[in-house]
């Protein structure tokens, strides 16, 4: 089978899994083709990239697919390891690094699921472990430019993509993040300033209209 | 406030039929690192070296190297990889081959214990369900292992030690949902009794029969029946 040559990534516009794969490339300047993906009515390639999960993100390079986000960035980052190294050096600070992404991993996105999905009291007790979970983060970074130190790395680019969501989730779920988690709000401003994120991360606004779109869907009421 | 001395070497916080810490005793026998394993008593009595190593989850297994815990096993798993590199490495050396091993260890991590959870904890169409599910996962390890002898190829490795602790579980997997994997997934079994052979595994895997009484505990203390 001829292999289509250079870096493909198969994603769809909104997620953030997909997010902290582009933002990855872009810290290291590299060319790639963006395929966008019907999640709906699955293609071929993507099905035959990714047959285990059917899901985005999927990296092809040479026509070779990897999935999973996390294992996708350390993948460039060993790939690519000349520029904007994304792990730190040291293997105490990276096994930091990965158990945090391991923990956002875990709780962000099914929590943040439940949110939107969830009414009254289901709601309340999903927004009380949110919150929860972004303290403990914020603890982690604590007085920290980024959670990577001085330099932006591995663990913001594995949880900033989610802060485009924190507008829909506040909204739906009637809290403040800046009240809750001002050292998170303020981390997120500083990863705005970079390009790579800036030029990646969706417009709060069309996360909003998405997860409305999702809630009329699964017919949850708005 | 004053430092703590740090206690230098690697300890081992650990429960004795636990998967999760059985991949780390095999790691570091397979790179002959020296280490002290303390058993916690899981789930009533954790020590407060637990509950201080391990603020987030309070679970084990924690690997406390010179003083500092490191948790979640695939994370300590390869945090030995990198700290003592040189002998019997776990991953492969280019980038590609060790995102697929990653790929395939961060399956097996996300699918194995859940299920094998629901076929010992619960029964009628739940178990039934989890027992399709869990060898369906078997199958598909298995078209991944092919005709290899361990999941790296020729070398054992990264893979084949996320999977194998939950060789003595299969047991007691079988006696619950009723069946065989040796009938299912025969290439699972031949490739789990290679590992065997080796020390590191024979030592860290407990015996299938024990850990079948500790699950009958279990249901016991639980009222699951």
């Amino acid at each position: 089978m001829a292999r289509e040559k250079g870096v493909v990534l198969l994603d769809f516009w909104v997620s953030p899994f997909g997010q902290r794969v582009r933002i990855a490339l872009a810290e290291k300047g590299v060319d790639y083709e963006y395929k966008e993906q019907d999640l709906i009515n699955k293609s071929e390639h993507l099905l035959k990239s990714n047959p285990v999960y059917k899901k985005i993100p999927v990296l092809l390079r040479d026509g070779k697919p990897i999935s999973e986000s996390l294992i996708i960035v350390q993948y460039i980052d060993e790939v690519w390891s000349n520029k904007a190294p994304l792990l730190p050096a040291e293997p105490l600070a990276r096994a930091n690094a990965r158990f945090w992404a391991d923990f956002i991993d875990k709780k962000v996105y099914e929590c943040g699921t439940r949110l939107w999905k969830l009414v009254g009291e289901e709601q309340e007790a999903a927004k009380k472990e949110f919150i929860e979970i972004f303290k403990l983060l914020q603890g982690e970074l604590g007085d920290r430019k980024f959670f990577g130190g001085e330099t932006f790395g591995f663990l913001d680019l594995a949880l900033v993509p989610f802060v485009a969501w924190f507008y829909a989730y506040e909204t739906f779920a009637k809290f403040s993040m800046d009240e809750e988690c001002p050292k998170i709000v303020a981390w997120a401003k500083r990863c705005m300033e970079r390009e790579s994120v800036s030029k990646t991360l969706s417009d709060p606004n069309k996360v909003y209209e998405f997860v409305l779109f999702l809630k009329k869907k699964f017919g949850v009421e708005y | 406030m004053e430092e703590e001395k740090r206690e230098k070497g690697v300890i081992l916080l650990d429960f004795w039929v636990s998967p999760f810490s059985q991949r780390l005793k095999i790691a570091m026998d397979e790179k002959n690192v020296e280490f002290e394993c303390i058993e916690e008593d899981i789930p009533n009595n954790k020590s407060q070296l637990l509950l201080k190593s391990n603020p987030v989850y309070k679970k084990i297994p924690v690997l406390i190297h010179d003083g500092k815990p490191i948790c979640e096993s695939m994370v300590i798993l390869r945090y030995i990889d990198e700290v003592w590199p040189h002998q019997a490495p776990l991953l492969p050396s280019d980038p590609y081959s060790r995102a697929i091993a990653s790929f395939w260890a961060d399956f097996i991590d996300k699918k194995v214990y859940d299920l094998g959870t629901k076929i010992w904890m619960r029964s009628g169409e739940v178990q039934e369900t989890a027992k399709q599910e869990l060898l369906a996962v078997m199958k598909t390890l298995e078209g991944e292992l092919g005709e290899k002898e361990f999941f790296g190829g020729d070398v054992f490795g990264f893979v084949d030690i996320t999977l194998v602790p939950f060789y003595a579980w299969f047991h007691a997997y079988e006696i619950f949902a009723k069946f065989s994997f040796e009938e299912e997934c025969p290439k699972i079994v031949a490739w789990a009794k290679r590992c065997m052979q080796r020390d590191s595994v024979c030592k860290a895997l407990p015996e299938p029969k024990k850990v079948y009484e500790y699950l009958l505990d279990l249901k016991a203390t639980y009222n699951l029946y």
